[in-house]
């Protein structure tokens, strides 16, 4: 019999916890794949965040350590310095990534730490239930922003790959989105690629993912791909921010 | 035998640290233990190992839990302030059983405080390094022989409970130059099986974690966690008694404040007070069966500390208040002289023979 | 033999640390119990600096000098900060090309020696504060010339190697003064 498809040995069997239609599910087996493909499970190891994927420990089959809220990127680091030879990857949402740990965040990637940031951007809290993120979009109605966010008083956005784009420790910086089966594949290879990034000690790679939260954004599944498609993506166009290996090729 | 030689405490520290497998280490400046990090610097690249300054004391005490999750003996260091900073990060890396050493070489608080020594951070070190059910053992070592001693101690027994371990010293204990010699010892780690240093397909997968989302999990972990600390209690206190026997009057100091507490005994006894001297090395686990011995004959105790008097509350546990334990103390910086501490010495023990 | 507890002070940059030290590793290879503690605040150049250092045949107790029984004083302000604490039967030694001792005790011996204009009579610019430890060496003899030297070369780092005849010159000729 020929195998046309299998799951990942690199995810676990414990049922994952993330809400129907969203799209954590999605992120972690192209993740979990990429790093099949390279034939590292065995010198990976991942580092959960505070918020959703808090849990992410039990899904994929690698070493795991649990972060503090924001922390990752500090973790991630003793991890990379404690193993030359690992494969260190943090799995971030946008509260943990973008307000919290915004510090850690920066400093990784001016550092030019030899590790993958995977951050998923869906552009609310949503552990805690639905509150605004540091990525809510202007006018974006949540349970800390129920007269839509005013930028006024609560400020901009923070797009995260065009602002690490800037430091000349990044290495690679794209955006991606998994609303669509070709944004998919797209994704799917430039998670690869920053996994590759690593593995040839390139330094800081980062892969910002465009994300949905139908529960909390009060949307069905299907209707929170095509909010997505038509609010997030205007606000942060998906593209390579930073590449140097393209660089290189010139 | 070594050669001794002369050294500041906050350098023969570092020096011990690499001396005892120490190859990573993450920090962050601030007075009055920078020499610390500066020493590293220099070394660290000589060895082989990891010397990172890192944005903050926030992400050094993470950086920590990275390198201690993978296995290696990992180190930071700071002072009061940047100690605040790292309570979270301590309080995961109790949750998550890492072990590690961490050093707070004290200045004066609350607040930015002031920059000469102090013991004022005796209650957070001992009762609240973190938040939770949560204890690191606490090391007050009084010379810097003793502070060299004590790290090579607390790098094994910290892997052995799999408890962290803090050396709380102080400006004046980091500033300060005294002889020192290292021990030529053989460092063997301890086996680390449950390390997330990658699993090369050959186990499964670890996981490091402070979280369990279910009640009875939390508790059982935290009980198992208890029981560990129980043997930590039962077997390794640690403190130093000196003219105890016959006394009349027992002083209770530790780290910066005893050496000036043992001058003021030694000046006691040349006038022919019958006065003592415990010196706890280990404040948590507090040394209480030494203390009872020590205090067998003695009418009064004085407890003598840099701060407004926080071990004092120990002492009096320790003793079930039954006899009189009084306190002196400076805090802000201000060093107590040996002269102020006879004052006291005198007239507790005027008061102890009506 | 008799314990010190000297103090060291004068302007940072001036070598008063550094002098501190020669005496205390002296005290170290002579087999005592030393000690040496600075004053450390935000200050690096041109402020105040000072430093205590004790030798002795016990463990050092207090490392903090609040009685000294030998003063140096590098500059007019650490004088009149210190001149007040020194023990009576005790020893001064100033810069007396620096300070012009405001108050003067019965109870102390005062040696002034213009250390800072003999250094750079003699080509010994910068070394004032080892033309005092010469004479502090002369006038307690806490440890022996010998000593001294050999102290003079655990101090003196590698890359100033060529400085070490230098300041062996300075330390003879305040022995002279």
């Amino acid at each position: 019999m020929t195998t046309v498809y299998e799951k990942s040995k690199m995810l676990t069997d414990a049922p994952m916890s993330y809400c129907p239609g969203c799209t954590h599910g999605i992120i972690h087996k192209l993740v979990a794949e990429s790093i099949s493909e390279l034939g590292v499970e065995g010198r990976t190891v991942g580092v959960a965040p505070v918020g959703c994927s808090v849990m992410a420990y039990n899904f994929f089959a690698c070493d795991m350590v649990q972060a503090p809220h924001g922390r990752a990127p500090a973790v991630a680091t003793g991890l990379a310095r404690a193993l030359p030879e690992g494969v260190i990857f943090t799995y971030q949402g946008d509260g943990d990534l973008a307000a919290i740990g915004t510090a850690e965040t920066v400093h990784a990637a001016s550092r030019g730490e030899n590790i993958v940031i995977i951050f998923v951007n869906n552009a609310i809290y949503g552990m805690t239930g639905g509150q605004m993120a540091p990525t809510t979009l202007p006018g974006q109605v949540t349970q800390t922003s129920p007269y839509g966010r005013d930028v006024k008083t609560a400020g901009y956005p923070i797009r995260i790959c065009e602002m690490l784009a800037t430091l000349d420790g990044t290495a690679y910086a794209e955006r991606v989105s998994v609303n669509s089966v070709p944004n998919i594949r797209k994704a799917k290879k430039a998670i690869k690629k920053a996994f590759e990034n690593q593995i040839a000690g390139r330094g800081f790679s980062i892969v910002e993912v465009l994300s949905t939260c139908p529960t909390n954004w009060g949307l069905t599944p299907v209707e929170a791909l095509k909010w997505l498609e038509e609010n997030m993506t205007p606000y942060y166009p998906l593209g390579v921010y930073k590449d140097i290996t393209a660089e290189e090729g010139k | 035998m070594a050669e001794r030689i002369l050294m500041k405490g906050n350098e023969a520290i570092a020096e011990a640290a690499i001396r005892a497998g120490c190859r990573h280490f993450f920090g962050y400046p601030i007075t009055p233990q920078t020499e610390v990090s500066a020493y590293l610097a220099k070394r660290m690249p000589k060895v082989g190992g990891c010397f990172l300054q890192a944005e903050s004391e926030v992400a050094a005490i993470n950086m920590v839990l990275g390198a201690a999750a993978a296995g290696v003996r990992v180190m930071t260091s700071s002072s009061s302030p940047g100690i605040s900073l790292k309570s979270e990060g301590i309080s995961y890396i109790i949750g998550s059983d890492l072990p590690c050493v961490i050093l707070n070489i004290q200045r004066g608080g609350p607040g930015l405080g002031g920059i000469q020594p102090s013991q004022a951070d005796y209650n957070q070190a001992t009762k609240a390094p973190g938040h939770g059910d949560a204890h690191v053992m606490v090391f007050a070592p009084s010379t810097v022989q003793e502070m060299v001693t004590c790290i090579f101690d607390m790098f094994d027994l910290s892997e052995q409970y799999r408890v962290p371990a803090m050396l709380l010293g102080d400006g004046l204990l980091g500033q300060m130059m005294e002889p020192v010699e290292f021990p030529d010892v053989k460092v063997t780690p301890a086996e680390k099986p449950w390390a997330a240093n990658g699993h090369q397909n050959k186990r499964e997968h670890n996981v490091v974690n402070s979280l369990y989302l279910q009640p009875d999990q939390l508790e059982a972990k935290n009980i198992e966690r208890f029981e560990r600390y129980a043997q930590i209690q039962a077997n390794e206190t640690r403190a130093e008694a000196f003219e105890t026997e016959d006394c009349d009057v027992l002083v209770v100091a530790y780290g910066a404040s005893s050496r000036i507490a043992r001058s003021a005994v030694m000046n006691a006894r040349a006038q022919g007070l019958k006065v003592g001297l415990l010196r706890p090395i280990t404040l948590w686990p507090f040394p209480k069966k030494e203390l009872l011995k020590a205090s067998k004959t003695a009418k009064d105790i004085l407890v003598v500390e840099m701060s407004m008097g926080q071990m004092v509350d120990d002492v009096k546990l320790a003793l079930e208040c039954k006899k009189p334990v009084h306190f002196f103390g400076h805090t802000g910086g201000i060093i107590p002289t040996p002269a102020e501490v006879l004052e006291q010495l005198k007239t507790i023990a005027g008061g102890a023979a009506k | 033999m008799a314990s010190y507890n000297m103090v060291f002070a004068g302007f940072g940059g001036q070598g008063v640390l550094f002098t501190g030290k020669v005496v205390a590793y002296a005290g170290l290879i002579d087999g005592k119990e030393v000690s040496w503690l600075p004053s450390y605040g935000p200050e690096m150049r041109g402020g105040t600096a000072n430093c205590s250092v004790c030798i002795s045949d016990l463990p050092v107790g207090s490392p903090l000098v609040t009685e000294p029984d030998v003063l140096i004083a590098m500059n007019g302000p650490s004088y009149d900060k210190f001149i007040d604490a020194v023990k009576p039967g005790g020893v001064v030694i100033i810069d007396s090309s620096l300070v012009n001792p405001s108050k003067r005790r019965e109870d102390v011996t005062l040696c002034e020696v213009p250390a800072t204009a003999l250094s750079n009579e003699e080509h010994l610019e910068g070394i004032a504060n080892m033309i005092l430890l010469g004479k502090l060496l002369e006038s307690t003899g806490f440890a022996s010339m010998e000593t001294v030297e050999q102290s003079v070369q655990k101090c003196v780092p590698a890359s100033k190697a060529h400085l070490l005849e230098h300041n062996l010159r300075a330390i003879r000729l305040g022995m002279e003064q």
